[in-house]
């Protein structure tokens, strides 16, 4: 399989410029993500807020550079491209947000709205625009006389079938999906779930799909990645990470994801503590001070990501983890 | 008798374009130590109707029922005085958003305070030692020190702990929870949920829990209503809703869990989307999105009815096996 997209260590601060009585600070969003995207699947990201999963989607449409790391386009990197060439990358790569009430211009016609990105583009003359803008919306389930409506006459789940077909009118091979679901509905979320997976097949599409919902991502990708205070603290296939978590992160996002069985609820422990400062993360691997098997070694060594029986895991103790039967039986350390 | 007696309660707004009903004679009751939980899709309703209870629904909403009563005194007569006195006192209210439900000009100390002092709750010199301790039952560490922190230097989690320190100041004996958990990330929101539960048993109030999240549902709910379009679809125990729905719409909508389909590439889904003002059905509100329906349904608006634990607004109610029951056309089909 050819990889369409793959980011070496990229990583992405931020100055916070201090204030009258502020010190001057930098946040580190992104400190370290390596990825690879391939067509026709999809790359889950998943973390809580903060966990520099936004960063990334910002990184890997092009939107930002990253401070650090490379992020490379059918092998290329993007680093040094000129604009020409930029421009040209841009158009493989496009992004579905999270709320389809702010990401759609309340002044446009969806038929506008779709046929801009190729008036930008400066493909096709007015009339092939027309045509491309109305074969898309038969694709994403919207009727033909629905081409001259504004945004406020649809529901929530019919604008994100908008912002998906937008997405796609440039024949992108990687869409960039920032919690395209979340906003929505239980009803609605399940049919632009649906949508999102039927175009995958049909257009051979690469996702990166960022999201905090596991049970979405459970059903959608092919592998996923959960961060930590803008790390990766474990990468495996959808199967290995669900049957067999091996970071006590992943582990306590898995207990704490609400179930609809009620035969689950006593079953879990309650995770201590906030997420840290991204001012000020803890030294040493920056899940510790909410882990429950966190020894001095923690604190003093930073983990990297190793290969763990085919995952891979940013944890000192994730064989002995692993090997647990479930997060909420171990509240000690292994020894 | 429950603590919240509600029968046949309405609210309507007057729009432009004629009237929207938003609650549609819904009965609620509410025991004392009970976790009562609402669910349904944005715009079911389910706020609303605990809104009205709060008598927080301005003009130009309209509140009518048939009875409204919380414990002995009726909240339909009440005179805005007298509900100032119950209302934060007897009853609390936690809504969605901590950022937005605190006040950013004050100390949070000074906003716990306030409940307090407003309700007379104790002597002036117990102010902060009460607050103090109310922060720490909540879960805030170092709460003397937080105090005089305002609620843009605390996070969200903290906040909301804020929020129901708040709630919890007076001794409610029912506290309603809108949403407490839909804006917090999943560890905080699980550490949330057990605080409330946690404190809901302690004191042996009775909690409201209005959500979403069939999730939150199962993991806290003893009690269930599902709402749809303003009106309850289906009132049962937490176990037997999640088991066997008997409604066709709490049906469907707990197949469109991707938890529940494990396995399968396709979701099952919910044709079409909740009616509007514009396009509010004949018969029963959920027949032009429903697999089961038939000319009756269209026809004919279905009673909440059923035995006491497994009401359900529907003519032909699910079995155990999701077959409609009753003279369903399929169920004819099957026995012939």
């Amino acid at each position: 399989m050819t990889v369409l997209m793959e980011a070496r260590g990229v990583r992405r601060y931020y100055d916070v410029r201090g204030g009258m009585f502020a010190k001057h600070g930098v946040v580190k969003a992104l400190d370290g993500a390596s990825f690879e995207l391939y067509p026709g699947r999809t790359l889950a990201v998943v973390g809580e807020s903060g966990c520099g999963k936004s960063t990334l989607a910002r990184i890997a449409t092009l939107l930002e550079p990253p401070s650090e790391g490379e992020l490379l386009i059918d092998g290329k990197p993007t680093a040094g491209a000129t604009g020409a060439e930029r421009r040209h990358l841009r158009l493989t790569v496009q992004m579905v947000f999270q709320n389809p009430y702010g990401s759609l211009n309340p002044r446009k016609t969806v038929g506008a709205i779709l046929e801009e990105p190729l008036a930008i583009n400066r493909l096709g003359n007015r009339r092939q625009r027309q045509d491309a803008a109305r074969a898309m919306m038969a694709k994403v389930g919207l009727r033909p006389e629905q081409y001259g409506r504004y945004p406020h006459m649809f529901s929530g789940g019919q604008r994100q079938r908008v912002a998906i077909a937008r997405a796609l009118m440039l024949n992108p091979r990687v869409v960039v999906a920032d919690e395209p679901v979340s906003a929505l509905d239980v009803s609605i979320q399940a049919q632009v779930l649906n949508l999102m997976m039927d175009l995958q097949e049909e257009f051979d599409l690469a996702y990166l799909f960022i999201s905090h919902d596991l049970s979405v991502v459970r059903h959608i990708a092919h592998d996923v990645m959960v961060m930590y205070c803008g790390r990766p603290v474990e990468m495996a296939s959808k199967d290995e990470l669900f049957s067999a978590p091996r970071h006590p992160y992943t582990r306590v996002l898995l207990a704490a994801t609400p179930s609809v069985d009620p035969s689950h609820r006593n079953t879990t422990a309650v995770i201590r503590g906030e997420l840290p400062s991204p001012l000020d993360p803890p030294a040493g691997c920056a899940f510790r001070t909410r882990c429950p098997f966190a020894t001095e070694r923690c604190e003093a060594e930073r983990p990297d990501l190793r290969d763990v029986d085919g995952s891979l895991v940013a944890c000192h103790y994730a064989e002995q983890i692993g090997r647990l039967p479930d997060a909420a039986e171990a509240a000690s350390p292994p020894q | 008798m429950p603590l919240l007696e509600i029968r046949n309660l309405a609210v309507t707004f007057a729009t432009g374009r004629g009237p929207l009903r938003a609650v549609d004679g819904v009965d609620v009751d509410v025991e004392e130590g009970e976790i009562l939980c609402v669910v349904g899709e944005s715009g079911s309703g389910k706020s609303v109707s605990m809104l009205a209870v709060m008598g927080l629904i301005a003009h130009p909403g309209r509140v009518t029922a048939d009875r409204m009563r919380f414990g002995a005194t009726d909240l339909l007569g009440i005179s805005p005085r007298e509900r100032r006195r119950l209302v934060g006192r007897d009853i609390a209210m936690i809504f969605q958003e901590p950022m937005s439900s605190l006040n950013p000009c004050y100390s949070v100390g000074w906003q716990i305070g306030e409940m307090l002092r407003t309700h007379h709750a104790v002597p002036e010199r117990q102010v902060r030692d009460r607050t103090v301790e109310l922060l720490d039952q909540v879960g805030i560490p170092a709460p003397a020190t937080r105090l005089r922190a305002f609620p843009h230097q605390l996070s969200g989690g903290m906040n909301q702990r804020v929020m129901i320190a708040m709630s919890i100041a007076c001794n409610p004996r029912l506290l309603i929870a809108d949403e407490p958990t839909t804006a917090l990330d999943v560890t905080i929101q699980k550490q949330i949920l057990e605080l409330l539960v946690g404190l809901q048993r302690s004191r042996g109030m009775g909690l409201v829990l209005i959500t979403h999240d069939m999730g939150v549902v199962a993991e806290t709910a003893q009690r269930v209503q599902v709402m749809y379009a303003g009106q309850v679809r289906e009132e049962r125990e937490t176990d037997a809703l999640f088991a066997a729905p008997r409604d066709p719409y709490t049906a469907a909508l707990l197949d469109a869990l991707p938890e529940r389909a494990i396995g399968r590439r396709r979701l099952p889904t919910i044709p079409g989307v909740v009616p509007g003002i514009d396009d509010r059905p004949t018969g029963c509100l959920f027949n032009p999105r429903c697999r089961f329906a038939t000319e009756r349904c269209v026809r004919e608006p279905p009673a909440f009815a059923g035995p006491p634990g497994a009401r359900t607004r529907c003519h032909y109610p699910l079995d155990e096996q999701g077959v409609p029951t009753n003279d369903h056309p399929l169920r004819m089909a099957s026995v012939a």
